[in-house]
């Protein structure tokens, strides 16, 4: 029996602000992004969030997550999964264009496809795609994901972007399929996007979208209040309060794990004991209180509210706050008088930067010395997340699709995304049962079995996941919140 | 003439061993490239391949050679993290940082000059004295304090122009012009306070040299004596310290540029020195040289417009 799944694109409902037709020629809005998309504009190699979220709006894959994180098509128009969840098949949808005014045929998308899974190559360029054996293109209009082993839960990976064939390399002049169009940069100043007319689906309302680089977090607001952007997103509390009335702030959540990651790897944080001993140290509300007025969402291990059933809500108190505990098992293991360690934060998110001035007062009680160590994001980026050279970190890991593997695959101890060194046998093989297992409720059980690992493992100090605070400019509406990291630009409008 | 060509040409020798020099620094600092932009997701072969890719793979000399004659036809290879040229991105951001130079420079005459030779004109009087005071406290400065005490006053009490708003001048040339007055009073203060003081000075000791007397018991007026003859000679050591404040000047826009979130030269130089993306740090860095030595040439060719005696 086939499983037939047959979505209409109508699942794009009409504009919030009942606007529709064409973008007015002139509009403009400028969004304050806190750093350059300088990893790459490749959307297959771009690892940092923040360039994730610009990318979303240049780039579909086959499928697209919507405002309530269901997968909706996108450069397919439908698409089946056959009973056993190894064979993917999408129907083409016609007339979808790429900005260079080319028509996307199977050919493209095969292409794009082959390069996320490396073929022709030893490795994967997205590690997802190893479970992929083949790419079919049985006639003009279809398109058949053939996996290796049985996976119910690959269809997510299929917002992979597709890209022309010809133009695979989209790190200099990206072309892709989305309501904008990449137009122009200027490193560490913008990048400037215009409205794609041939776009298949509803068109975006607003004609120029320019993200303004803005990497002092000191002058968001002075940003806002004076005009040079008109929306920034992912605010803290007390920069909402300073805004003036000119500005409507949406409140939602940044989907995101806010922790101190802890370098398993180095001394003392290869001590399970002293792991735990910070996570009893540390008082999350207190941290949430002083951060975003106590309106953060605790977590207590690597998995945020928004993914519903594999978030744990019972592991936020694996640790509650007690001292004492927290200075036996530093004597236990070996450090009756503390020790000193440095947290490297990027200083251009002023909510880890905050935390960690939390954090660092309230390890002085079970006297542990944390330097904060305030570095720019490309430092961080090449530094800490890349280098893996340093001892803790404050920062939000999210995750790029909405399936478990994204949040828990890093913690696999060969993972290239497991910056934390993290390395414990008992979880690759849990994580590896979840991860081949056809059964979902099954797989679902395992998935919660690692967090679980996380969590008493104390692998990091885990805290939050934070509210996101977005300021629009009142000239503007249509912001929607997304349960991934991302920003959807084409819903934006002009009151 | 001969002269100027044997400038010419210690400059352009000075130049390459700049050049030398900064290549095999940032060929020696530990770190790899090819493992910064691939990320720990790279393979072997991916490594092995985009080194070949960008040339690391070949000897520090022939990488040398290979640069040094893309950089005289005005090719400095590839930014390794934004895929471009770095040619382009330089002559993107260029303008945005000599804006700022010359706006210092125009600011730095326009302010210490005319307030220098008024107060060596008026020397003794009241006026004198409250200018000196005031002086001595602004030359005490750095540009980058003075950059934060000006963001503070004009733009977060005064609300003249909006910190961190910068404007590229295709946008609003009038917007990118006002708001760039602020970045440059901040480079050319603390400049105007020193050039005030040493043209000060030098006029005050022309005022007792022999010529003068002179002048005087021919009958001239005091007016034409200090600006006809004095001023001249004063002029002299002021334009040499101008010629030195111009090199000085590319230094502070660097710095300034970062308090006043200005995205020029100085913001893509650290970002790119981070990033370890030398091709452009190198271009950079050259850049540099080459303002502060054409500076530095154009002080001694002025230098022997005014004076004469110079040989």
């Amino acid at each position: 029996m086939m499983l037939l799944i047959s979505l209409m694109a109508t699942a794009l409902s009409a504009c919030a602000g009942g606007k529709a037709g064409s973008a007015d020629a002139d509009s403009l809005i400028t969004i304050g992004i806190p750093q350059d998309l300088d990893d790459s504009l490749d959307p297959h190699i771009a690892e940092g969030a923040g360039t994730r979220e610009v990318l979303f709006n240049v780039f579909e894959g086959l499928v697209k997550p919507n405002s309530n994180g269901d997968l909706i098509p996108a450069v397919a128009e439908s698409y089946s999964i056959n009973e056993d969840g190894t064979v993917y098949t999408f129907t083409l949808r016609k007339n979808v264009k790429f900005h260079n005014g080319a028509k996307v045929t199977v050919q493209d998308v095969k292409a794009s496809l082959d390069k996320c899974a490396g073929t022709g190559s030893d490795e994967p360029l997205v590690a997802a795609f190893s479970a992929v054996s083949a790419i079919n293109t049985p006639d003009e209009s279809t398109i058949e994901v053939v996996l290796k082993e049985s996976d119910t839960d690959f269809l997510p990976n299929l917002t992979a972007a597709i890209l022309p064939a010809d133009h695979l390399d989209a790190s200099v002049d990206p072309i892709g399929t989305g309501p904008y169009k990449y137009v122009s940069r200027s490193p560490q100043e913008n990048i400037v996007l215009e409205s794609f007319d041939d776009y298949w689906g509803e068109k975006a309302h607003i004609k120029n979208v320019v993200l303004k680089i803005v990497p002092d977090g000191d002058t968001i607001v002075m940003n806002l209040e004076g005009g040079s952007i008109d929306l920034m997103a992912r605010l803290s509390t007390t920069q909402a309060a300073q805004l003036s009335d000119n500005f409507d702030i949406y409140e939602g959540t940044m989907n995101l794990v806010q922790a101190v990651y802890l370098n398993n790897a180095v001394e003392p944080f290869n001590n399970t004991k002293v792991r735990q001993a910070l996570c009893y140290a540390v008082d999350i509300q207190e941290i949430m209180d002083f951060v975003s007025d106590g309106k953060g969402t605790e977590t207590g291990s690597s998995m945020f509210p928004a993914f519903g059933k594999y978030y744990v809500k019972e592991l936020n108190d694996t640790y509650n706050t007690d001292i004492e505990k927290a200075k036996q098992l530093l004597s236990e293991a070996g450090y009756p008088d503390g020790f000193e360690f440095s947290i490297t934060v990027p200083s251009n998110y002023q909510q880890h930067v905050d935390t960690a001035q939390v954090v660092k007062e309230q390890l002085k009680k079970i006297g542990v010395t944390a330097n904060i160590n305030l570095v720019e994001w490309d430092t961080w980026l090449n530094d800490v997340y890349i280098g893996r050279n340093f001892e803790a970190t404050v920062i939000g890991v999210d995750a790029s699709t909405l399936t478990a593997s994204a949040m828990l695959g890093r913690f696999v101890s060969d993972s290239g995304k497991n910056f934390i060194n993290y390395n414990n046998a008992e979880y690759d093989k849990i994580y590896n049962e979840a991860f081949t297992s056809t059964d979902d409720a099954v797989r679902t059980e395992k998935y919660k079995e690692c967090e679980k690992i996380l969590s008493t493992d104390a692998a990091n100090v885990y805290i939050q996941d934070l509210p996101n605070m977005v300021a629009v400019n009142k000239k503007f509406g249509g912001y929607e919140f997304y349960p991934l990291y991302v920003m959807d630009f084409s819903k934006l409008y002009v009151k | 003439m001969r002269y100027i060509v044997k400038k010419i040409l210690s400059c352009i020798i000075t130049l390459f061993i700049v050049s030398l020099l900064v290549f095999v620094a940032f060929a020696l600092i530990p770190g790899d490239p090819a493992l910064s932009r691939l990320g720990t997701n790279a393979t072997e072969s991916a490594l092995i391949s985009l080194r070949h890719q960008m040339g690391l793979d070949q000897p520090m000399a022939v990488r040398y050679f290979k640069w040094l004659v893309g950089a005289l036809r005005g090719d400095f290879g590839m930014s390794y993290s934004y895929s471009m040229s770095v040619t382009s991105m330089i002559a993107d951001k260029l303008p945005i940082t000599l804006t700022l130079m010359l706006y210092s420079m125009v600011l730095m005459v326009i302010i210490s000059v005319p307030l220098g030779v008024y107060a060596s004109y008026k020397e003794g009087t009241v006026i004198d004295r409250i200018i000196q005071i005031i002086n001595q406290i602004i030359m005490a400065i750095p540009p980058f304090f003075s950059g934060i005490l000006i963001t503070l006053l004009f733009g977060v009490t005064l609300k003249l122009f909006t910190p961190g708003g910068f404007v590229s001048i295709n946008r609003d040339p009038v917007r990118f012009f006002g708001f760039m007055f602020f970045p440059a009073l901040a480079i050319a203060l603390p400049k105007s306070a020193m050039v005030l003081n040493l043209l000060y000075s030098s006029l005050n000791g022309e005022k007792k040299k022999d010529y003068v007397r002179t002048a005087y018991s021919r009958g001239n007026r005091s007016k034409q004596v200090f600006f006809s003859h004095m001023l001249k000679n004063a002029s002299i050591p002021t334009i040499t310290f101008l010629g030195m404040a111009l090199a000085d000047m590319i230094a502070g826009s660097i710095i300034i540029e970062q308090v006043f979130g200005i995205p020029g030269l100085g913001r893509i130089l650290l970002t790119s020195i981070q990033n370890r993306d030398y091709p452009v740090v190198i271009a950079i860095i050259m850049l540099i040289a080459c303002v502060v030595i054409i500076s530095n040439l154009l002080v001694d060719i002025i230098y022997r417009l005014v004076d004469p005696r110079v040989e």
